[in-house]
């Protein structure tokens, strides 16, 4: 531990003769602790300012172009019949784990009986799972998966193919439209520098399926995540 | 990671003699230089981004002790751990302290130039505990015993037919007959080989793009989910990571992650951008249970306030390398060490020294490409410039340039003789060198045109263009 400490000062002293300054006045560095907490935005480009009703489009189309598939659902009670329609399409076998995710437990899954769905996290052998998904951009066709309770992270990553359902309500412009909605939906007090903390453990920024690039440099899909990313678009009054 | 960068000049010319990495070589143009091209064509702020990424660096580093710092502090109020390692033995020493405290039998590693840099694998090895590379190109090189040749496309050097050949020989409990006939299915071997590992790891280790001081996170960016699995599933996950990846916020990340994965493959966007902030909570079905960041400093901190200042904005994209003539002719094992290409160049003589590394600054051919696809901007010529001085004043350079550089120097420094004495050498070269238009050999410089050809002057010298130029108002 001493000598943690002491590598630790001697790597800052070191910076600081680089620079040659001693540490910061606390006046200064307080004004870099006040720009972490008030985060500006830098230039967005224009592919991020999509507006409110064009978004889910553009989300479809972007996430398309990276392999990913799209369906669109006009009512929750929809969801089990296209998940079983999406399985049978692709000859998947008809088991799903399920995120435990309340939107997801409600859904009528009896009126498919013969899809065997059980909730939790990916087990290795699990070969479909389910899951919502906490905001999606517009500009890549991005989703963004927050661990919680309701959501495993294995599940993002464990299965051949990965179901996921989407509120229209949820596809954001920019990265930093998202990252906003985090800040104000997850924030609490905390020790940080900054005072507040918001980010789960893990936050996946999804983009199609996994794929590689490393054998002669020609792209195949399904390396070690899923092999397939489909997406459900749940109209929910935006987009 | 063993050096042989002293021996560049050898390591190039056998590898100009390489008929199969000249096979892989000729892929840079259309699987790099052209997908960058289209990537940056989808963003048409990309150059503004690239003055704004510039700047924001620059901030960062002019007050990288304080970003630091409060990184450090956000991982800790979130129940991670930061360990500061001065040097790369520190570095392994700390990685193998956690690896045994857990009692750790073998770790899975997502890609990580930090645990090349500090030859991470050899020290596990020695300790008894088993690395396993997962992402797929270190996974074959693992395989092949043998370090990367790009630093996002590790294997980028090797065919089909050296994969096949790795995968029959390793994976001895499948059948021996059975075939390859595509890609997919070296893949599908692969994926089904790790699965396993990864179920079995008792610690994962990942690199890191960036840090994030205002959130305490650590990022990484992929494409196979390799990594993804390396730091979820295992009890441990330690990052590794240098100080120089440290941003201040998330809106800064935004910046740099627009221009990377286009920079690098010309993708608008990785397919997996993950962050992590701490161990799994308690409410959190999954995800390690421990969370560890060795933040390397190995002569980063010396090179603050130096004219190499600027490489620390380095984001690791590999543009500069793929779009380098040199690169693209002796590929990236002639470089020696674990950064190749122009980025190599300038900051392998900064990590390992000058005397081992003296080669590379010279390894230009100042075409200028490099910088001006650089995202960050790095002036990576004039860098390269400032090593050649450094070695030159070292004494280090062969003696003959030496002397011929003192002359030119004495030369330069009185303009009127200068000016007449390149009058009269550019007649010569010209009248000599009029038949083919090149010269393949010239006095003194047999290093120079052994490799290459020297154009022949095409009459003017550039003091006098520059005059008539300059007389005509064209300048
Ligand atoms: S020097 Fe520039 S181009 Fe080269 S890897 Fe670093 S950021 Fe990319």
């Amino acid at each position: 531990m001493e000598q943690g400490i002491d590598a630790r000062a001697r790597i800052l002293g070191r910076i600081r003769r680089g620079l040659r300054r001693g540490p910061l006045p606390d006046s200064l560095a307080a004004g870099l602790v006040a720009r972490l907490r008030t985060h500006p935005r830098n230039l967005v480009p224009a592919r991020g300012r999509t507006p409110p009703a064009e978004r889910a489009a553009r989300f479809a189309a972007e996430l398309e172009k990276e392999h990913g598939t799209v369906a669109r659902a006009a009512s929750a009670a929809e969801i089990p019949g296209l998940i079983a329609a999406y399985l049978a399409q692709h000859n998947l076998p008809a088991a799903l784990r399920v995120a435990p995710d309340p939107l997801l437990e409600r859904l009528p899954w009896a009126d498919r009986p013969m899809l065997k769905v059980a909730f939790g996290r990916a087990e290795p052998s699990d070969a479909v799972s389910v899951t919502s998904c906490f905001a999606a951009v517009a500009e890549t066709g991005t989703m963004l998966m927050l661990s919680g309770p309701d959501h495993p992270t294995t599940l993002n990553i464990l299965p051949d193919t990965h179901i996921v359902v989407l509120r229209t309500s949820r596809i954001v412009g920019a990265y930093e439209d998202a990252f906003d909605l985090i800040r104000a939906e997850r924030g609490t007090a905390g020790a940080t520098p900054t005072g507040t903390r918001f980010m789960p453990r893990n936050v996946m920024m999804i983009t199609g399926p996994s794929r590689s690039a490393d054998i002669e440099q020609t792209l195949e899909l399904g390396a070690h995540g899923p092999r397939r990313v489909h997406v459900i678009l749940l109209e929910d009054g935006t987009g | 990671m063993l050096t042989t960068s002293p021996a560049f000049k050898q390591n190039a010319a056998r590898a100009l003699n390489d008929p199969g990495l000249q096979k892989a070589l000729a892929n840079v143009r259309p699987r790099f230089i052209e997908k960058r091209a289209k990537g940056v064509a989808t963003l048409p702020e990309f150059e503004q981004l690239r003055e704004i990424g510039r700047d924001l660096k620059n901030h960062t580093i002019a007050h990288l002790d304080v970003y630091l710092d409060a990184y450090a502090r956000a991982v800790e109020a979130q129940g991670g751990r930061v360990h500061w390692a001065e040097t790369a033995e520190d570095a392994r020493r700390i990685v193998l302290e956690i690896c045994r405290a857990v009692g750790a039998r073998t770790v899975t590693k997502g890609k990580s130039m930090i645990s090349e840099e500090i030859a991470l694998n050899e020290h596990l090895e020695a300790a008894g505990i088993q690395p396993v590379e997962t992402d797929l190109g270190e996974y074959i090189l693992q395989l092949r015993k043998e370090p990367p040749s790009h630093i996002i496309g590790p294997a980028f050097h090797l065919n089909r037919e050296d994969w096949i050949e790795a995968f029959r020989k390793s994976h001895t409990h499948r059948p021996a007959d059975r075939a390859f006939a595509e890609r997919r299915d070296l893949l599908t071997e692969a994926r089904e080989v790790l699965r396993d590992r990864f179920l079995a790891a008792d610690v994962g280790i990942t690199g890191a793009n960036m840090l994030i001081a205002e959130t305490g996170s650590s990022v990484i960016v992929t494409n196979e989910g390799n990594g993804d699995l390396t730091q979820t599933l295992p009890k441990v996950h330690i990052v590794l990571a240098s100080i120089e990846k440290v941003v201040p916020t998330l809106e800064d990340a935004c910046v740099i992650l627009r221009m990377l994965a286009r920079s690098a493959v010309g993708q608008d966007f990785s397919t997996y951008v993950t962050f992590s902030t701490g161990p799994r909570r308690p409410e959190d079905p999954d995800g390690p249970e421990q969370y560890h960041v060795v933040l390397l400093d190995n002569g980063r901190s010396n090179m603050v306030g130096t004219e190499f200042q600027d490489m620390l904005r380095c984001i690791r994209c590999a543009a500069c390398m793929n779009h380098c003539p040199v690169y693209g002719s002796v590929g990236g094992h002639s470089y020696g060490w674990v950064y190749p290409g122009p980025m190599g160049a300038v900051l392998t003589p900064s990590l390992i020294g000058v005397d081992k590394a003296g080669h590379l600054p010279n390894a230009s051919t100042f075409c200028g490409r490099c910088e001006s696809v650089c995202p960050m901007k790095i002036p990576l010529p004039k860098m390269m410039r400032h090593w050649r001085e450094r070695e030159f004043e070292r004494h280090l350079t062969p003696r003959a340039t030496r002397v011929g550089l003192g002359v030119w120097a004495w030369f330069a420094k009185r303009p009127g003789i200068y000016r007449l004495g390149t009058r009269i050498a550019m007649r010569t070269l010209g009248l000599i060198g009029r038949r083919r238009g090149r010269f393949a050999w010239l006095p003194l410089a047999k290093g120079w045109t052994s490799g290459r050809d020297m154009p022949a002057p095409e009459g003017e010298t550039f003091h006098a263009r520059y005059e008539r130029l300059k007389r005509q108002g064209l300048v």
